[in-house]
């Protein structure tokens, strides 16, 4: 029951926010489809306790200027080996660990790398991840792994586990 | 506004080029990929002609065709890799 | 406010021109992956988030904030789901790619995927 009405509420606010009028006849329609959807899809979503605990929420503020910054900076790089006449690109697929253990954080760790310097992540498999590179710069599997997954496991074991 | 018409122009061009990708792409995920990001553009476009008309409905727009596309997505993908879809 | 907004529209049309430039000049569909799934995503939120700082309302910037969101969650989803599709669906790398341990641990994937999904809690 908890289940539901919490996310009954997520939707609800999400219809708030999208029409964001005070109208009651957008309240009423609001209200009706989001106790359609809960019916429909009651229970399909995990069990999210970590969402209590504020400690998480303020790791997670601190993430995301950390994650914007080398967002930037992966932009600006891509952006300059597009540009360059030679292409100096040098890609590759390498294999990399994770000591994260759950889905949740694996998928934000999986994101974060994809839309960070020239690296997107191909598969998860049990606890290694795939990543393409578009610039290899070393061979050696540690330096790899501390330079792609290295700068935000810390983070993210802190806002999930 | 001279400027919103010179972004408009860009953005076409942006479109344009998704468009030889599509064309030319090689491969089946290459032109999937132009097709990605021509729905990624399109979102950028409705957002910038809303601002320019000053109907906030066309981001309403925007927000549907971003998770449409999406979906769109995985769609073609799970198809390029050759499994059911509720694999 | 405005003028900002305007700015980071104008970085944003830039951002783009660069993402599907590279589009159209990379080698292999695992680059050019890169380049649109970075430089396109981030273009198209910086768009969203000048016209949400530059918007006539409230409810203008509220909207483009959550549209950015939205792209800024499901475009990394996409490009992982595109490039694992390409790659099992037998797409080579670009010939001078150095190293390739997806194709090299193949066998271990296939057998991962084979197994019984396991329950984890999240």
């Amino acid at each position: 029951m908890r289940k539901k009405v919490s996310a009954f509420i997520l939707l609800f606010a999400f219809w708030l926010l999208l029409t964001f009028s005070v109208e009651p006849g957008f309240f009423v329609v609001g209200m009706l489809l989001s106790v359609l959807v809960v019916v429909l899809l009651a229970g399909r979503h995990p069990r999210r306790e970590w969402l209590l605990n504020p400690l998480r929420w303020l790791w997670l503020l601190i993430y995301m200027p950390y994650f914007f910054y080398y967002c930037i900076k992966a932009n600006l790089d891509v952006a300059y080996r597009v540009v360059h006449p030679d292409m100096p690109i040098r890609p590759g697929i390498v294999k990399v660990p994770t000591t994260l253990k759950t889905n949740l954080a694996k998928t934000f760790l999986a994101n974060s790398i994809t839309l960070t310097p020239g690296t997107l992540t191909v598969d998860i498999v049990g606890s290694d991840l795939y990543v393409h590179c578009i610039n290899i710069h070393t061979d050696d599997p540690e330096e790899q792994t501390r330079e792609i997954v290295g700068r935000f496991e810390g983070l993210l074991k802190r806002i999930f586990e | 506004m001279i400027w919103f018409t010179v972004a408009f122009c860009l953005l076409l061009l942006c479109a344009f080029f998704c468009l030889y990708r599509l064309q030319q792409g090689p491969t089946a995920p290459d032109r999937t990929v132009a097709i990605d990001v021509l729905g990624t553009l399109v979102v950028g476009f409705c957002a910038l002609y809303a601002l320019r008309t000053g109907k906030g409905f066309y981001l309403n727009i925007g927000i549907a065709w971003a998770l449409l596309s999406f979906v769109g997505t995985i769609a073609l993908a799970k198809y390029l890799e050759g499994k059911a879809f509720d694999d | 406010m405005t003028e900002l907004g305007y700015l980071l529209i104008a970085v944003g049309v830039l951002f783009d021109i660069f993402g599907t430039f590279g589009l159209v000049r990379l080698p292999d569909v695992y680059n050019r992956l890169q380049a649109a799934t970075k430089c396109v995503t981030l273009g198209t939120c910086f768009i969203l988030i000048g016209v949400a700082l530059s918007g006539p309302s409230l409810g203008f910037g509220v909207r483009a904030i959550l549209c950015a969101v939205f792209i800024l969650l499901t475009s990394p989803v996409g490009a992982h789901a595109l490039a694992r599709g390409a790659h099992l669906g037998g797409v080579k790398l670009w010939e001078k790619s150095v190293v390739d341990k997806y194709e090299e641990d193949a066998e271990k994937v296939q057998e991962a995927m084979a197994a019984p999904k396991a329950k984890q809690s999240d």
